[in-house]
């Protein structure tokens, strides 16, 4: 599904190398977790894979099911079936959360050549989806994350990735700053989008979600490189010791 | 004498040479006259005059109005499908054949031509004269060629609330054309009126409104400039509220060469209420000014200014605008806001936001902003595989929004947004 092959990155505007060989190969139908320190290069990882600005790829390749992801713009990675939780979901005021939805829905559609989804149609998938997430019927009609609590936002995403239904899902940080219960539902709404043709790459800081969101693979990701890989077992090493020890251990 | 005043009112007397008053003998000769020996006074406006430093007066002085292609944009016109009393102006000339009859209960309309020279008349209490109250402290010396030389306009008086908006329709057919048309509208106590005016008019269009509210009375005003890339226009809108009364004008301007709007609001009774708001857009040669002088001159009013103007290849916006606090006029709610929206680093948005406040309880603020399209939020939309485009096109008619909102009619909101995003779709191909 998700083939990444000695990615290496440095910022565009300074000379930082952030991502210094990242290999990392994600098989539809599984669960990969990236774990690691803060400043290890984990977003960077997710937004260069999205396409964001800033970043220069100097080595490697990242492809999804065999297109190159690195030479597209990020609209087409989306409508390829890519798809990121940002760690820090944007605000967007004066844009209807409603309307901002349906308009990449049906990009998307157009963008593969299927038929646009009518208001109806959308209406309909969008408040089953959204009531499985706790999310209003005010919260679907404000502006897009404007106004929202930290939980709101991070369902907010999981409706979004329900909405577009994604073949690559990547997850940062979407346990951050929720508690208990948001965590459940969160946890909830990706378990449900499990299904054998779609992959996931969850990134967090935390065991905490893995519990959720049970693993198949969990890689420890130090200063810009998968350091260790394993099983879940490896997430419940960090939980225990921290990373310091498997850090030191590879270095 | 200064020197600079010297050359002001000798370009003044220049551009009069040989300029005859329309034929008026009446109630309105008086008027002009006055309006003539004001601008006589004053002189033109010059590059050099403090609130005219960023728009080059040139072409608005100018004896001929530089030619102006008329242009098609294909789409049917704006407001067309709201039911209105339609009067019509083709290249500043109105037009019986294409303009309702001039009937409506409840109002009052005739036409400056035809009145001019009765003896008396209502708008005789208002033609010229808030426009010369609205020279001081800043000069407006093409409001008072347009009082002094305006061939025709409407004067409505509203004693009743009418069933349906007055839209006044420009059309501009020939390209050398100058038009100059002054407008008198007076609401008695208690009434509410609608204006509606859209249309390129002519290549140069020199425009002046003077709005009476009575106490109690409530004046809604929503203008769409038209699209003709090359036009020139000098608008002003004078008004004078009384106790408890709403004044809410908005105007959507895209396209021209030269667009100044200059608004002038006094507040005389107490608990009024003026709300002035534009939106701009401007695609290379594109000069867009919005002049606001609001005076607070009674107690408890609030006024507001939304201005927002999005500028690419080159255009310019230009926003002065002033809030006057006298001292008497206590607990007075004053908001002012424009804000530019660069897409590109050739644009430029020129501004001067100004507070003046006498009075000591008082809360008023202003912001102005500059800035470029949120490259975090397009990033954002793009990631959900909205393309840039579109992405760009939805931030936009967002950082538009907060203007377009200052209607309160949603069917007229509607018909603007709907305005606003065929530009935008337009320039995208
Ligand atoms: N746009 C940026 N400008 C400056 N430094 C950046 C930028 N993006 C990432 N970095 C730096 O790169 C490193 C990795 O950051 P990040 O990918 O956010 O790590 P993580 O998500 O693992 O905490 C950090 O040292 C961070 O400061
Ligand atoms: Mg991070």
């Amino acid at each position: 599904m998700l083939e990444i092959k000695g990615l290496e990155v440095k910022l565009e505007e300074e000379d930082k190398q952030i991502l210094k060989g990242v290999d990392l190969s994600v098989e539809a139908g599984k669960v990969h977790a990236i774990m690691g320190p803060n400043g290890s290069g984990k977003s960077t990882l997710s937004y260069v894979l999205s396409g964001k600005d800033g970043y220069e790829v100097t080595a490697g390749s990242a492809e999804l099911e065999g297109a190159d992801l690195l030479d597209m713009e990020p609209e087409e990675r989306a409508a390829a079936g890519l798809f990121l939780a940002f760690q820090y979901p944007v605000e967007i005021p004066g844009v209807g959360n409603m309307t901002f939805l349906r308009t990449a829905v049906n990009a998307q559609r157009k963008a593969r050549g299927q038929e646009e989804l009518s208001a109806t149609e959308f209406l309909k998938d969008i408040r089953a989806k959204a009531k499985d997430l706790k999310i209003d019927a005010e919260m679907l009609k404000r502006p897009v994350n404007v106004g929202f609590s930290g939980g709101e936002k991070k369902r907010n995403e999981i409706l979004q990735m329900a909405m577009l239904e994604p073949k690559m899902c990547i997850l940062d940080e979407t346990d951050s700053g929720l508690d208990v219960d948001a965590m459940k539902l969160v946890a909830d709404g990706v378990n449900a989008l499990r299904e054998a043709g779609r992959g996931f790459l969850v990134i967090t800081h935390y065991q905490r979600l893995l519990d959720h969101i049970k693993p198949d693979v969990v890689h420890i990701m130090s200063d810009g490189r998968i350091v260790k890989t394993g099983g879940p077992e490896l997430a419940l090493e960090v939980e225990n010791n921290g990373y310091a020890d498997i850090v030191s251990e590879v270095a | 004498m200064n020197a600079l005043r010297q050359a002001k009112q000798e370009a003044a007397a220049s551009l009069l040479d040989g300029a005859t008053l329309p034929e008026a003998g009446g109630w309105s000769r008086a008027a002009r006259e006055d309006a003539l020996a004001r601008l006589r006074a004053m002189g033109l406006p010059s590059k050099r005059d403090e609130y005219w430093k960023f728009t080059d007066p040139g072409t608005l002085t100018a004896r001929e109005a530089p030619k102006a292609v008329t242009f098609d944009h294909g789409e049917p016109p704006v407001f067309d499908a709201i039911d209105r009393l339609k009067i019509v102006f083709v290249d500043g000339v109105f037009d019986a054949e294409a303009s309702d009859d001039l009937s409506l209960e409840g109002i009052e309309i005739a036409r400056l031509a035809e009145t001019g020279s009765a003896d008396i008349h209502w708008a005789g209490d208002v033609y010229g004269r808030l426009e010369a109250r609205g020279q001081s402290p800043v000069e407006r010396p093409l409001a008072a060629l347009n009082t002094a030389l305006a061939h025709d306009g409407v004067l409505i008086r509203v004693s009743k609330t009418p069933s349906r908006p007055v839209s006044l329709i420009y059309h501009h057919k020939d390209d050398s054309s100058d038009a100059m048309l002054h407008h008198v509208v007076k609401l008695e106590k208690g009434a509410s009126f609608t204006l509606l005016e859209n249309g390129p008019a002519a290549a140069r269009f020199n425009k002046c409104l003077e709005v009476d509210v009575a106490d109690g009375a409530a004046f809604h005003h929503v203008r769409a400039q038209g699209r003709d890339h090359e036009r020139r226009a000098i608008t002003h809108m004078f008004a004078r509220l009384g106790e408890e009364s709403t004044f809410k004008s908005f105007t959507l301007t895209v396209n021209g060469k030269l667009t100044r709007n200059e608004c002038i609001i006094e507040l005389t009774g107490d608990n009024a209420v003026a709300h002035v708001a534009g939106a701009a857009l401007g695609d290379g040669d594109f000069v867009h000014d919005d002049t606001v002088f609001i005076t607070h001159d009674a107690e408890d009013c609030e006024s507001r200014q939304v201005f927002k103007k999005v500028l690419r290849n080159g255009a310019t916006g230009v926003f002065q605008g002033k809030i006057l606090v006298q001292p008497d006029a206590q607990r007075t709610d004053g908001y002012q806001k424009s804000q530019s929206l660069l897409l590109d680093g050739d644009s430029q948005f020129l501004a001067k936001p100004e507070l003046e406040i006498y009075a000591d309880d008082v809360a008023c603020s202003h912001g102005s902003t500059s800035g470029a399209i949120d490259e975090e939020a397009l990033f954002y939309l793009r990631a959900r595989g909205i393309p840039e485009g579109t992405a760009t096109d939805f931030l936009t008619l967002a950082f538009l929004a907060e203007a377009v909102e200052e209607i309160e009619d949603e069917t007229l909101a509607e018909e603007i947004r709907g305005r606003l995003e065929g530009w935008l779709a337009r320039r995208r191909g």
